[in-house]
């Protein structure tokens, strides 16, 4: 009973005059707190790109300029290993939805038992080492498919997997998929079309996030690429650094800008679809 | 909640099927592992005719309606709906309208869009589509929501769309299960009307799966109690509750205080005074038994030498449920709650059995209500 009476003394500020002013103290003590992790975190990520980006807009004089920038295009290999970059990204992604979209549906629907089965599997690609994979491939792959940069897709998707598997598996367990199939199936609605007018569109958030995460990765392996012998992005920034750092730091730069505007651009898509959605409802 | 359009007539209008079905689940066995689900079902409903599926959780309700909507493939038996079997039919092609129990609208539709799925499914073209899913917008009273997304719905106003858009395919059978369980009581019971409502206007075969049998024994033209798999008993709402036919359905449907009794030939004597057995279908009982009394099987009167006396009250309304004990045996018995109010906790009563004819069982444990 003391001990509510206490509690009810302390904890009441109409009897207890002091309680709003230390209230007060405690939550300012707390931002200035939160104020230093933020500016620590910040200066964490942001230090190395300031840096970056002051040296790639140097000369080699030390003056400022956007020489670095302006003459990437018309380095040499430049547009090659780019466009190679573009293309395997998106055949990656392009690989990885179409294998792992309906493999998860099917686990979340079907056997519902697997999933932490297939959580441990698809975590696998991120125990074993990118080396380990290409140097056992590459040894036993028909000259075909070694000559071709697509091999590279395939170990892409390999790596992506756990990316994409996590971000579909908590698209899926965020609706009731079980149910909306079942719906649309009693409606008349075939597997395909159920597929294509149900569940993608409620997917749209995981789908966005595994193809942005599964292009960053494309966009981003070195160690593959170079041991298939192919030019991509970061093939080519190692290649050059040798002949300008300027040059390969641009490079670098623009790679992650480029990077960070297509996701920006996915991100405002998504959002620019679900305003249109909510205005044609009639709600702010 | 706007009233159903009464200008709709019985198979004729939105959502009118074209006239009801017949169906026949015959010897359905379903099994999971060890669990047999569904243990030799057979049954029949008549066209136009609403059914209720009532029973404790895993009786195997729910896994015969999926069988019926081909969710789900039985081991053996057949599901023939209008003489054709339907067994290796997949759900896509049944023709049959689903309510599903938790909120199944797609989010990504509007209500409209949502309603004309199935005919989208069916190939209809886009004028015809928004038309007939306005109309039954309007019957089920929501014709103003119809560019709304579900999410901007109320859990009632969401089970109403998915009744229209089961209806809008004009399904041969309309399936239930549990659409008003995870809805409000008032909702709940606005809904149940409605969907009642409905039903007798389009003349529709309706499947209704509930666990809660004041929905069942309200809606349904019979109720079909089911246990461990199979039929306990099927009949309309009032034989089901005057004339159980096995102990199951006299402790699942209604409320019934288990008594302790001798037989006595055909009779048997509960409280010194002498009722008649009620035949049941379950054959004559031997060993133990116990009669089962509904609250309204028994009435009392205060008397201070009265073998019971009062433990609990609970006010109904119109009337009050009163637990008397005897001996060891809580016994529930309604009065009118003018009669419960004069009565106190621990007043000692007489009771008398008022009922023509009890309904006895092999003895089993006597539970102490938790529901009073």
């Amino acid at each position: 009973m003391a001990q509510v009476a206490e509690s009810y003394y302390f904890e009441n500020p109409e009897v207890n005059p002091q309680l709003p002013q230390r209230r007060r103290r405690r939550r300012k003590k707390f931002r200035l707190w939160r104020l230093v992790v933020l500016v620590v975190a910040l200066a964490y990520f942001l230090a190395p790109l300031y840096a970056g980006v002051k040296f790639a807009l140097q000369n080699d004089l030390g003056k400022f300029s956007f020489w670095a920038f302006t003459s990437l295009p018309s380095e040499q290999g430049f547009s090659g290993a780019f466009f190679l970059s573009m293309r395997l990204a998106f055949f990656t992604a392009a690989v990885e939805l179409i294998l792992m979209v309906p493999t998860a549906i099917f686990v979340h629907i079907r056997v519902p038992k697997l999933r932490p089965i297939m959580d441990f599997v698809t975590i696998l690609p991120i125990v074993v080492p990118p080396i380990v994979l290409i140097v056992g491939v590459l040894g036993s792959a028909p000259l075909w498919l070694k000559s071709s940069p697509y091999l590279l897709s395939i170990f892409y998707v390999v790596l992506a997997m756990p990316f994409v598997y996590r971000s579909l598996d908590a698209g899926l367990s965020a609706i009731d998929l079980k149910t909306l199939v079942e719906a649309s199936r009693s409606l008349g609605g075939s597997w395909i079309r159920t597929l294509w007018s149900v569940i993608m569109p409620n997917l749209r958030a995981a789908l966005l996030s595994a193809t942005a995460l599964t292009l960053a990765l494309v966009f981003g392996e070195y160690t593959m690429a170079n041991l298939d012998g192919w030019t991509t992005m970061p093939v080519w920034i190692a290649q050059f650094q040798q002949s300008d750092a300027h040059v390969t730091l641009a490079a670098s730069m623009a790679l992650l800008i480029g990077t960070w505007l297509l996701l920006s651009l996915i991100v405002a898509a998504d959002r620019s679809q679900s305003r249109r959605s909510r205005r044609k409802a009639g709600t702010p | 909640m706007t009233d159903v359009q009464a200008s709709t007539t019985a198979g004729s209008g939105p959502g009118a099927s074209s006239g009801g079905a017949s169906v026949r689940l015959e010897n359905l066995v379903r099994t999971y592992g060890k669990v047999r689900a569904l243990d030799g079902l057979t049954l029949s409903i008549e066209p136009g005719e609403f059914v209720a599926f009532l029973g404790p959780s895993g009786c195997g309700k729910t896994t015969a309606l999926r069988v019926l909507a081909g969710f789900e493939h039985p081991d053996s038996g057949r599901v023939v709906v209008d003489g054709k079997d339907l067994s290796n039919v997949n759900a896509q092609k049944r023709d049959m309208g689903m309510v599903f129990q938790s909120y199944s609208l797609f989010p990504n539709m509007s209500v409209l869009d949502n309603v004309a799925f199935g005919l989208r499914m069916r190939h209809q073209n886009g004028g015809q589509r928004r038309t007939k899913a306005s109309e039954l917008l309007e019957l089920v009273g929501l014709g103003d929501q119809s560019t709304k997304y579900p999410h901007q719905l109320s859990g009632g106003q969401q089970q109403r769309v998915a009744l229209a858009r089961a209806l809008a395919i004009e399904p041969r059978v309309l399936l239930l299960d549990e659409p008003l369980s995870a809805l409000d009581a008032k909702v709940r019971a606005e809904l149940r009307d409605q969907i009642r409502s409905l039903q007798q206007r389009l003349a529709i075969t309706t499947v209704f799966v509930t666990h809660d049998q004041e929905e069942a024994l309200s809606m349904a033209d019979r109720v079909c109690v089911m246990s461990s798999g199979h039929i306990e008993q099927i009949a309309s709402p009032a034989t089901l509750y005057a004339r159980p036919t096995t102990a199951f359905v006299a402790q699942f449907v209604g409320i019934s205080s288990r008594v302790p009794v001798q037989m006595d030939g055909k009779e048997v004597v509960i409280f010194g005074q002498r009722c008649p057995v009620r035949t049941s279908e379950s054959g004559d009982v031997s060993g133990p038994i116990d009669a089962l009394l509904r609250p309204e099987d028994v009435a009392i009167e205060v008397d201070p030498q009265g073998s019971g006396f009062i433990t609990h009250k609970s006010f109904f309304g119109a009337t009050t449920r009163l637990v008397v004990q005897i001996g060891e045996i809580p016994v529930r018995v309604d009065v009118r709650s003018d009669v419960g109010a004069d009565l106190a906790l621990g007043e000692h009563v007489r009771p008398r059995i008022i009922a023509r004819d009890v309904l006895v069982a092999p003895r089993g444990q006597v539970e102490i209500p938790s529901e009073v």
